[in-house]
């Protein structure tokens, strides 16, 4: 009868890479103006096949969110994002989230669905990774001030007041910027009680 | 036997994990001079993070993958090489990081 001999034990296999250290971020607060840069523009396609363009959200403060259906953690926040939208929305806020699952909407279809997510999500790409300084962690997001600069970024689960905090004082701040393909257009943040949106998604 | 080392404060899921989404450990090896009967991994622990409201199905630290192998009958005594690959997903309390898929390789000797 035949056997096998193991010839010589093997090093155990070391599962986590020195590059997969990124630590999580702390709470943070937003940048200050100066420090801001401009996010990297994306067009992705939604569940419905349409073409989201970054840039379409300028004047919005936009909470940009990648994650993974594989990914506790980003689970976790996903009610969170839910409840900004519905809350935030008519403010002029929007939640994108960008998917990193390889299967594409083989798997993030039926996991919007049975999260009823009611913000645009996408399938993101390598590419879309690397613009946004190569995303290593999910979840990992970013939120961006109406002139579409990044003001914030998380690596990992963080407190949702974190986040709450952050897109309330974006909303707030009275600065106004200027809208896109209008000329001398100016789009208004909040002003007592009203927003204009302009023509925007 | 596939000795496998986690860095303290991740983990990997359990080859049955508890959630549908969520992306087992899994060993493959190649077609070869041996065929791959059956694996044995390690019993999983259930542990509870604060991004879950369930306890999830994980490996952590040190642990073995056990793999058993046939030897056909017309395999060549002597020494060989089995291939293969070992894919996981790993997290820690907070975040996670994206699939991976490592090669693997084993030096055995077929004892006739």
């Amino acid at each position: 009868m035949s056997r096998i001999h193991v010839a010589a034990a093997s090093a155990a296999l070391a599962l986590l890479l020195a590059s997969c250290s990124r630590p999580s971020s702390l709470p943070s607060e937003l940048k200050s103006e100066g420090q801001r840069k401009p996010a990297p523009n994306f067009s992705l396609k939604d569940a419905d096949g349409n073409a989201v363009n970054l840039t379409d959200y300028r004047g919005k403060v936009v909470l940009v969110n990648f994650w993974a259906t594989w990914c506790g953690p980003c689970e976790a926040e996903i009610p969170w994002f839910i409840e900004f939208e519905k809350k935030y929305k008519d403010k002029g806020f929007a939640v994108l989230g960008v998917s990193m699952d390889d299967d594409g909407w083989k798997s993030v279809r039926p996991y919007v669905a049975s999260h009823k997510i009611n913000y645009r999500v996408m399938i993101g790409s390598e590419v879309v990774s690397q613009q946004f300084g190569e995303i290593e962690s999910l979840p990992t997001s970013f939120v961006l001030d109406r002139e579409g600069r990044i003001a914030s970024n998380h690596i990992g689960l963080v407190d949702k007041v974190d986040y709450q905090n952050e897109i309330v004082k974006l909303l707030e701040d009275p600065k106004t910027v200027a809208v896109p393909g209008t000329g001398a257009g100016v789009f208004a943040g909040l002003t007592g009680a009203g927003v204009r949106t302009g023509q925007r998604p | 036997m596939l000795p496998l080392d986690l860095r303290p404060g991740y983990h990997v899921n359990s080859n049955t994990p508890s959630d549908e989404y969520l992306i087992p450990l899994r060993l493959t090896w190649n077609p070869g001079p041996l065929e791959a009967s059956g694996f044995a991994f390690p019993q999983p622990r259930m542990e509870k993070y604060s991004f879950s409201e369930k306890p999830l199905s994980v490996f952590t630290g040190d642990f073995q993958i056990v793999t058993h192998f046939k030897v056909p009958a017309n395999a060549a005594a002597g020494p060989a090489t089995l291939t293969g690959k070992l894919r996981y997903q790993a997290c820690n309390n907070s975040m996670c990081l994206a699939p991976k898929t490592l090669d693997v390789t084993q030096q055995v000797e077929i004892v006739k």
